[in-house]
């Protein structure tokens, strides 16, 4: 079986779409079993329906594969228990308490000793004290960590995490970040879509998908590797000025600034160095050619995607 | 005036005017979203419609073809003139000819009749010798307006219809004497009528509104999603939404009993444990029900819309308000169609006239296979994918 030891997921082709609107198009990839696999790409992407996809929640319109070795058209069911899928908005039950919650899933999933399970759940979620606090009054970094708690209690062998640290604060995101990593040295595959570039890189592999297209994947260093973009980082007095006067010049695709520093890039550094030249003698600025972020990478592909596809 | 000094200051002017705009705005806003829900959008027309067509044509207070029996224990040309007669005036309509009293007693028990004329044997004779025998007429008089109305016709109707068997112009006095016995409710006391309709009828309402808001209630918080994504199927979600709440029914239902029983003084003739097991019926099909509501709609107002559309033809089709022998033959199928209108068969009977379960079998029968279908649709309706 092609998804029996190395691969968690194997899907081809697939595509998805809503009300005539395709939102998810020709997908491929293929996640390692044991890593962590990053899915980035703007609101609207298709992150949140491809995830739903593999996870038997929506079928696609073509397409085929494998999650966990199971095929994802006729094994939902199968996929189903060995999967936690983590939704975007909080689907616990606010009206029960985290014990409660914890019990539920524990039951529904026929775990021997649900109680006992979910007891060391919340020892293990430092939740201990607050099992009998309605979900619906934890604070947002605790309603996620209840959540992953959720979805991991059934020992699945899959996450889907979708954008599971929106909206909580950095310390419980690195809380949250370090206990992926915990579970991930265990041997599960985690699969996490997110917005944060600093999550980004701290994933084995990342995806970069937008308006349902895959654009790039790999490690972190081989998708910037890839991007053949030149990044100038200025620093100096008027930035704002060159900024204006720069958006637009032929060779350079995108200025964006980074506090006290802009970075100009483009892919065609011969176009780039042309028009950046009557500024780079200037005083006061001081122009620097560096590697391009993960972020400029990101922009500049999502730029370059609308131009292709919409 | 200051108002030199101090110039109106332009803000207040326009919030003159502000007060209009940002009504209108909110107007605007509130029509749009009505006009996007198609559900809502359908209900202010068909909550109208529905019910002046029920009123208008579906509900007459005075009973017609009100289905009837005959104690036939002689067969003479004197009788057979006299349920002539009776059919005749559109009051009755004699479906079943019985010679056996345990027979005749059995149909209006179980329902299947609202009316019987006893015939008795040696009638004709009798008559013909002027001794004014006795045709005793049982009502059903657990819905007391269906029942007097035909009682009420009786006496008049048979004397035009005897002017031409028996003699040559008009009897100088009623040759036979009726004797109508008003059975199960002689008093004619509408308490004895309407508390057990009230069970009914109040289970349906809170029944349904339990299991309509059950799913559409995960989808609008968001748990739906989840609980898609976890190994449990379309049935399991279902029983384990109704069946709390059959508890709830039951409580329900013995509340209103007790209350009815003890402050209004119905009885209960019938066995408890048999009125307790097809409430229990009742209770799942209204359940099953509201629970397939809760699988069409698309939020919490339209499964509150839905189920007024079920409860409303309840109500008025069932027989707890109207006679249901008045209703045109297309309302009483579409009564037929409605859980109330059996389960109101059953509670009636059970509590006032002291049925079985040989009397209730269709009643009974058509409860499950209400149930049943509910169910089944809502088992294919729920959906588990979110496509």
């Amino acid at each position: 079986m092609n998804g029996g030891n190395g691969i968690a997921i194997d899907v081809k082709g697939l595509t998805k779409s809503f009300g005539g609107r395709e939102v998810v198009h020709d997908l491929s990839m293929q996640v390692k079993r044991g890593s962590i696999y990053g899915f980035l790409g703007p609101n609207g992407s298709g992150k949140t329906t491809t995830i739903r996809i593999l996870c038997g929640l929506l079928t696609p319109d073509s397409g085929e594969g494998t999650c966990l070795g199971y095929d994802i058209r006729r094994d939902a069911e199968k996929i189903k228990r060995k999967v936690g899928y983590m939704t975007q908005r909080f689907s616990l039950y606010q009206d029960l308490s985290v014990r409660e919650n914890l019990e539920f899933v524990a039951r529904l999933y026929g775990l021997p000793d649900a109680r006992g399970a979910a007891r060391d759940m919340i020892k293990r979620l430092g939740l201990s004290g607050r099992e009998e606090q309605l979900a619906g009054e934890l604070s947002g970094g605790w309603k996620q960590r209840l959540a992953l708690g959720a979805c991991t209690l059934p020992n699945p062998q899959l996450l889907l995490l979708d954008e599971p640290t929106a909206g909580v604060d950095p310390k419980a995101r690195r809380d949250f970040w370090n206990e992926i990593h915990a579970l991930a040295a265990e041997g599960l595959t985690v699969l996490v879509s997110t917005h944060y570039m600093d999550e980004a890189e701290r994933c084995h592999e990342i995806a970069y998908i937008a308006y349902g297209n895959l654009l790039a994947h790999g490690t972190v260093e081989e998708v910037i590797a890839k991007s053949a973009l030149t990044t100038y980082t200025v620093t100096g007095e008027t930035l704002n000025e060159l900024a204006a006067a720069l958006t637009g010049k032929p060779g350079i695709d995108m200025v964006a600034p980074f506090g006290t520093s802009l970075h100009v890039s483009g892919r065609d550094v011969a176009a780039l160095e042309a028009s950046i030249a009557p500024w780079r003698a200037k005083d006061g600025l001081h122009w620097q050619k560096s590697p391009p972020s993960l972020e400029d990478v990101f922009i500049e592909l999502m730029g370059r995607s609308k131009d292709n596809f919409q | 005036m200051s108002a030199v000094e101090h110039p109106v200051p332009r803000r207040e002017t326009r919030d003159r005017f502000g007060f209009l705009r940002r009504s209108y705005a909110m107007l605007i806003k509130e029509f749009i979203q009505l006009k996007r829900d198609r559900v809502s959008f359908a209900m202010i027309v068909m909550l109208p419609v529905m019910q002046l067509m029920l009123f208008g044509y579906a509900i007459n207070t005075t009973p017609r073809h009100l289905p009837s029996a005959v104690l036939l224990q002689e067969d003479s040309d004197l009788a057979r003139s006299i349920l002539k007669a009776l059919e005749n005036t559109a009051y009755f309509r004699f479906l079943y000819e019985v010679h056996d009293v345990d027979d005749f007693d059995n149909l209006l028990k179980s329902g299947k009749v609202l009316f019987g004329v006893e015939i008795p044997r040696g009638f004709e004779r009798a008559v013909r010798r002027g001794d004014r025998p006795a045709l005793l007429v049982a009502a059903d008089a657990t819905d007391p307006v269906a029942a007097s109305a035909a009682i009420g016709s009786l006496g008049m109707v048979v004397q035009t219809a005897l002017k031409h068997d028996l003699y040559i112009g008009a009897p100088p006095e009623m040759p036979f004497e009726i004797r109508a016995h008003a059975r199960y409710n002689p008093a004619a006391s509408s308490s004895l009528n309407i508390v057990p309709g009230l069970v009914g009828t109040i289970l349906t309402m809170t029944m349904l509104i339990f299991t309509a808001l059950s799913v559409t209630r995960e989808v609008e918080r968001g748990t739906m999603e989840s609980l898609l994504s976890m190994p449990i199927k379309p049935v399991e979600v279902m029983l384990g939404k109704i069946v709390p709440y059959v508890l709830v029914g039951f409580i329900q239902a013995f509340l209103i009993i007790s209350i009815g029983v003890g402050l209004f003084g119905v009885p209960v003739l019938g066995n408890l444990f048999l009125l307790a097991l097809l409430s229990t019926l009742f209770i799942t099909t209204n359940l099953s029900i509201g629970y397939t509501i809760s699988t069409l709609v698309q939020n919490q107002l339209q499964a509150m819309q839905m189920s007024m559309m079920f409860f409303l033809p309840s109500i008025l089709l069932s027989g707890f308000m109207f006679p249901f022998a008045g209703m045109p033959a297309w309302a009483q199928y579409l009564g037929e169609a409605l859980p109330l209108t059996h389960y109101l068969r059953i509670v009636r009977a059970i509590m006032l006239k002291g049925a079985t379960m040989e009397n209730l079998r269709f009643d009974t029968l058509a409860l499950a296979a209400l149930m049943l279908l509910a169910m089944t649709i809502a088992v294919t309706r729920f959906r588990r994918t979110l496509d």
